[in-house]
């Protein structure tokens, strides 16, 4: 596709407390279907997105936490962390979601999604989109 | 390629200033909107932070949201530009994209 845009979905609010972390997912999941060039970003609060082991049986809110691990299967294969954001929170890369694509490219190889940027990465990774979503 | 990035909390209440700041590169252009507005206000204590920003990027506060607010222009800091609606559509189109930070 001649027109494809650079889309960057940038996430900075926690999950469950708002309706803004599952809304995201669900415009990244649709947006999907535009064959576009799709990365999301996490940053601030996002960065608790990805933690691993969600488990809300007792909020009764749906857990919408085992989806992000679908994003590869829907050819989003860049999902850049803020380290400082991990920092600031006392997070490591081993709290979060283990996430992958397969690279049709690579004889389709495991690779990793997670791309561990720092602040001034991810500004410049900002400033080379088409389109930035804020959520 | 300069961004707009536009800021609608106020200072006080979420660090989303302070997000947007640490994210803009030099010469892009910041506009603070409904209660951005508030980081626009001389004396407070964001307002080292901000004009701190100023060094290297071009900031402006959307008039309408600081009269609503009670706000006077006197007490916007120096070398903050206010802006009406027309001014806001105006710092749209002549960057490359908008970036809310909500």
């Amino acid at each position: 596709m001649s027109d494809t845009k650079k889309f960057l979905y940038v996430n900075r609010k926690a999950p469950y407390g708002t309706i803004y972390a599952l809304e995201s997912l669900e415009v990244v999941l649709i947006g999907a279907a535009f064959e576009q060039d799709v990365s999301l970003a996490f940053l601030d609060d996002g960065v608790y997105e990805l933690t691993k082991d969600q488990d809300t049986t007792g909020i009764g809110m749906k857990n919408f936490s085992p989806t992000y691990s679908a994003l590869g299967d829907y050819d989003v294969q860049k999902i850049y962390v803020e380290k400082e954001s991990l920092e600031e929170r006392g997070l490591t890369l081993d709290d979060l979601q283990h996430l992958t694509y397969e690279d049709e490219d690579d004889d389709w190889a495991e690779k990793d999604s997670i791309r561990l940027v720092s602040r001034e990465e991810l500004a410049r990774i900002m400033d080379e989109q088409d389109v930035i979503l804020s959520f | 390629m300069p961004t707009l990035h536009t800021v609608n909390k106020s200072p006080f209440e979420r660090t989303t200033l302070d997000s947007c700041l640490a994210h803009a590169l030099p010469g892009s252009a910041v506009l603070l909107i409904e209660d951005g507005i508030y980081g626009a206000i001389d004396g407070t204590s964001a307002a080292g932070r901000v004009k701190e920003a100023l060094s290297n990027l071009s900031i402006y506060v959307l008039g309408p949201d600081l009269k609503a607010r009670g706000m006077r222009e006197d007490q916007v800091i120096d070398g903050i530009r206010i802006v009406d609606y027309a001014g806001f559509v105006d710092l749209a189109t002549e960057n490359d994209r908008v970036q809310s930070w909500l």
